[in-house]
Order: structure tokens, then C-alpha cells, then sequence
């Protein structure tokens, strides 16, 4: 290593700097992850197989997929929106909604979902409204797609909200020159500038979702094969001493996850070139 | 004459296709602008209102109360040196993952940059299982540690083990693209000056990163004492031992003492504002410097 100091920099302390970087990466997150996958290497087969595709299991993963999915496309809309009307619009009180908008970073998952719960349930400020219509959301899966909406909102608009600032004037004086209305403006030249992060943020709300559990909860009921997502399904089998159980779960959960960390590193490689040209 | 009407006439037309077509009607921008808020107000401004409001459901007495009872300063410790210590343990590893990856170049750099990131991709339930598989009495190291009689897991050193995991990023990723961004060229200038390494850092570098770090630091500490599903795994949850403020607000929850929740969770909600109220100080500032 010491080679590579001289030719790229003189400057002291890489030494100690990267071997304590390693060590500490090492100790509190490298080997402890790979104690998941080792103790699964230690199943059979038949044995992964029983512990991750069991129907209540799969009936988790239709839920935390399903809730996830719908939970990021909202927030793909409306933080659009909301990422929109904080650069462009100018209003009273703004600088206060744009810190509010990382509430849900900064809350503690479990006070948000206590909170859920009470606005949603029976008795509380929404719920007393909707359910004598017969619209039940606390512990049913709505529920959990709301606690998953409100974990993901910032996502979407913290990604687009830089892209949309450095968006040039000139860029939509051009096209009103050559004639186009706002509404083509919009469509045909703002919109596909905004697709590469849309879409990341997308993803990133996406894979925080897959994995809450804090929000989720208390308003899910946890009713299994019905509200039971797949990380409280981890926490159960720890509860009744099924290691190799959880920890099947668990490693099908990283495997999937580490994917969607790969795609979103590619799409902010994709909407960094973009931008570039 | 009317040639040169109807010249600026049509410059007119024109300036007036382009206002329409770059600049939104009023009545957009006040749907949009409504919608936006409406949405933000349902979502966000409501349920911070109602851990309030239910905290405070029976009158002040009720609330302060459950800020008397031994368990819930027992949380209250608890959170704050899991704090304590892993909020500086991750700020010297990002001071020193900044500046070995800005400082220098080295192979498997952008490898080393994902993996700081890791922690950020794994589900709180895991970052708590993984360090069961490690020190439980199941785990790796749990026949040891018996023989031993320590305890990590159930106990407070696998809370803040597993506080540490999950807020390993915040500081280093807020320090890395900052330092990138500056270049050596300061130090470098310091360093033809005669300055030894640590001068160069504590003169040097710390006034031009000290922005970010509290940035990340300010972060880093309010997932740290939020953190729920990580040390829910490995904390055994013993009242007045191994509890921490969230996980103290779920006991009281399902206990139905919904009074006593809300009020532990309102201490937690003021820390949220009180984060949000220094990050948004320190962006100012931050701009501020930047510009000057």
C-alpha cells in the first residue's frame, strides 16, 4: 500500500485511516451479516425451503411486496407533487413544510406507528369518520400500505427535489419558441428529465418499505396470513427459539434487498450520466 | 405605420406564448400548491399532532406522571448512553472512512463506499438478528460469553451494538461527497507549510468539514435514540433494565396505559422537531458559508 501513497498522494495518515475504516466495517457490520448466511449454509435444502415458502410465508410476502409497491407508487405521485410545488411555487410558511417533509426520518417508527393507529382506529380523529361507512384501516391491510406511505415520503421528494432545482429556464423557454403550450412543456421536456430520479426514488421508498417494522406494527393487527408482514414473521420464529427459521427469512430478505440496492446504485449511476450530457 | 404595429404586435403574441408556456396559471399553481399542503397535512402534520394530543388526553398531571416512574428513567438512561456511545464510535469511523476514501486512491474504493452504505438496505429486524446469531446463547461466540458470564444479548451491550449497526452510515456519507467536493489542495498547502498530520486535521480540515459533521452527527443521533425494530430483537425487553424509550412506549402501549405511551412517544416527537429545527439551522448556515 505504501506504493500507492507515494504515487497518488503525500499527504499523511491513509495507513491508519483505511486500516481502522476495514476493521471497524468488519467487526460491527461484515462478519455479523455473514453469521446469517453461514448459520443458513448449516440447512439442508428441504429444510430453506420449508422455512421460507410455507404458506403463511408466502401470504407475508404477498403483503409486504403488495403494501410496498402501492405505498411507493403514492409517494412516486404525490412526492412528484409536493418536490414541484416546493421549488416552483412560492408560499407562506415554506421553509417550514420543506423541514416537515423529513418528519418521518426523524420520528421514531414506533411513535409514528402509535400514532397511526390512534388517528385510524375506531375511536380516533379519521377513523370514528370512515368506519361507520365501512372503511376499516387500522389493522387491516390498508393499515399497513398507510404506515408504509408515511415511512416512504421522503424518499421521493428528496431525490427529485436537487434535479429540479438545477433545471435550467432555459430548457422550457426553448420549447415555448418553438411553440409548444405548457401542457406539451411539461409532458414532452420537464417530465422525462424527472424519470431517472422519479424512479429512484421510487426504488429507495420501495426498499425501506420492504424492510420497516417499527410503523407497521401496531396498526397491522398482525393477523397472520392476513396483516403479518415478513419482518414481523422473523420476529416470531425468534420468539418460539427458531433460529434457523428467522434466519432462512432473514437471508431471503438480504438477498432481495441487496438486489434492489444494486438497481438503485445503477439508475443514480444512469440519472448522474444523464444529467452530465 | 401599421407594418410596425403589427410588428410589435406579434412580439407581443409571442412574449405572451412564451409566459404561458413556461409560467403555470394561477389556478394550477393554487390546486397544486393546495393539494400538496392538503396531502402533507393528512400525512405528516396530523400524526405528530395526535401523539400530542393523546398524550395530553387527561390533563398535565397524567402526563408528567409518567415521566415520574422509575422504568421510564430507566428508558430514558438507557437511550441516552446507547447514544452516547454509538453516535461517537461512528463519528471517528466516518471522519476516518471520509478521509481515506477523499484523501486518497486506492482499489476497491467505490466497493468500500457501497458497503459503508450496507447497513442502510438491511430490515432493523435484521441488523438485530445478526448480532443474536453472533452472541446469543445459540450463537457463535454464546457458549464463551456464558462461560465468561458476560452478557451481550438481553442485555446493554447488544443494544448498543445494534444501535451502532444501524446508524453506521449517517456520518460517513454526509462527510464522503463533502470532502470529495473540497479536494486536498488546503492540506496539501498546510503540509508545504510544515504542519504535522493532526495539525493538518484539526486545523485544516475539521473548520472546512464542521458543517457536515454536525449534519451527520445530528442524524445519526436521532435514529440512534429512535431506533426500535433492531434493539426490540435484542433487547429481552426487562422493565427497568433493558428497556429503551421506544421500546418502553410499546409496553406501555399494549399494556393499554395508552396515556403513558403517548407521553414517552411525545419525548421522543420533540426530539424529532428539535432534529429537524437544527438540521434545517445547520443547511442555512451551511449555505451561508458556501457562499461567502
Amino acid at each position: 500500500m505504501s506504493f500507492l501513497r507515494r504515487e497518488r498522494s503525500v499527504l499523511p495518515g491513509f495507513g491508519l485511516s483505511l486500516g481502522f475504516t476495514l476493521f471497524y466495517l468488519g467487526l460491527i457490520v461484515l462478519i455479523p451479516l455473514s453469521a446469517a448466511f453461514i448459520k443458513t449454509a448449516g440447512m439442508s435444502w428441504d429444510e430453506f425451503v420449508a422455512a421460507v415458502w410455507s404458506p403463511r410465508v408466502i401470504a407475508s410476502y404477498r403483503l409486504s411486496f403488495l403494501a410496498s409497491f402501492a405505498a411507493a407508487s403514492v409517494n412516486a405521485v404525490f412526492g412528484l407533487l409536493v418536490a414541484w410545488v416546493l421549488v416552483r411555487y412560492p408560499f407562506p410558511g415554506k421553509r417550514i413544510v420543506d423541514a416537515l417533509v423529513d418528519l418521518p426520518f426523524a420520528l421514531p417508527t414506533a411513535v409514528a406507528g402509535i400514532a397511526l393507529t390512534a388517528i385510524y382506529s375506531k375511536n380516533g380523529w379519521v377513523g370514528q369518520w370512515l368506519e361507520p361507512h365501512g372503511l376499516k384501516i387500522a389493522y387491516t391491510e390498508i393499515g399497513v400500505f398507510l404506515a408504509l406511505t408515511f415511512i416512504g415520503l421522503p424518499f421521493v421528494v428528496r431525490t427529485l427535489q436537487p434535479v429540479l432545482e438545477e433545471l435550467e429556464p432555459e430548457l422550457e423557454e426553448a420549447a415555448a419558441s418553438l411553440g409548444a403550450n405548457r401542457w406539451q412543456t411539461v409532458t414532452r421536456v420537464i417530465l422525462p428529465e424527472l424519470l431517472p430520479p422519479l424512479i429512484t426514488g421510487f426504488a429507495l421508498a420501495f426498499a425501506r418499505a420492504l424492510g420497516e417494522y417499527g410503523s407497521v406494527v401496531f396498526i397491522s393487527g398482525n393477523m397472520p396470513m392476513r396483516t403479518e408482514i415478513t419482518p414481523l414473521l422473523i420476529i416470531t420464529k425468534l420468539e418460539q427459539y427458531d433460529y434457523h427459521g428467522a434466519t432462512a427469512l432473514a437471508v431471503v430478505m438480504l438477498v432481495a434487498s441487496f438486489c434492489l440496492l444494486l438497481v438503485i446504485n445503477l439508475l443514480q449511476k444512469w440519472s448522474r450520466r444523464y444529467y452530465r450530457v | 405605420m401599421a407594418a410596425a404595429i403589427s410588428t410589435t404586435l406579434s412580439h407581443h403574441t409571442s412574449h405572451a406564448a412564451v409566459q404561458r408556456a413556461t409560467h403555470d396559471p394561477k389556478w394550477v399553481r393554487w390546486t397544486l400548491t393546495g393539494i400538496a399542503l392538503l396531502f402533507l397535512a393528512c400525512f405528516l402534520a396530523l400524526p405528530l399532532a395526535a401523539v400530542f394530543a393523546e398524550a395530553l388526553r387527561r390533563g398535565f398531571g397524567a402526563y408528567f406522571s409518567a415521566f415520574a416512574e422509575s422504568d421510564a428513567l430507566a428508558s430514558i438512561r438507557l437511550t441516552l448512553l446507547a447514544a452516547a456511545i454509538s453516535v461517537p464510535a461512528n463519528l471517528v469511523f466516518g471522519v476516518a472512512a471520509a478521509w481515506c476514501i477523499a484523501k486518497f486512491n486506492f482499489p476497491g474504493k467505490s466497493v468500500l463506499i457501497t458497503l459503508i452504505d450496507l447497513p442502510f438496505a438491511v430490515s432493523p429486524v435484521i441488523s438485530g438478528l445478526i448480532y443474536v446469531l453472533v452472541f446469543g446463547l445459540q450463537g457463535w461466540w454464546g457458549a464463551w460469553l456464558m462461560e465468561h458470564d458476560l452478557k451481550v444479548i438481553f442485555a446493554v451491550p447488544g443494544i448498543v451494538l445494534a444501535t451502532t449497526f444501524v446508524t453506521f452510515p449517517f456520518v460517513a456519507r454526509e462527510l464522503i461527497p463533502l470532502m470529495q467536493a473540497q479536494g486536498s489542495d488546503e492540506e496539501l498547502a498546510a503540509l508545504t507549510l510544515g504542519a504535522n498530520g493532526w495539525q493538518i486535521f484539526w486545523r485544516v480540515t475539521v473548520p472546512n468539514i464542521k458543517w457536515g459533521l454536525l449534519y451527520g452527527i445530528i442524524l445519526c443521533n436521532a435514529r440512534a435514540m429512535g431506533e426500535f425494530g433492531a434493539v426490540s430483537v435484542v433487547s429481552g425487553h426487562i422493565r427497568g433494565e433493558t428497556n429503551t424509550m421506544p421500546l418502553h412506549v410499546e409496553i406501555l402501549y399494549n399494556e393499554y396505559n395508552f396515556v403513558g405511551a403517548f407521553a414517552v412517544a411525545s419525548a421522543l416527537a420533540l426530539l424529532a422537531i428539535v432534529t429537524l429545527v437544527l438540521k434545517t439551522l445547520v443547511e442555512w448556515r451551511h449555505a451561508q458559508a458556501r457562499k461567502s
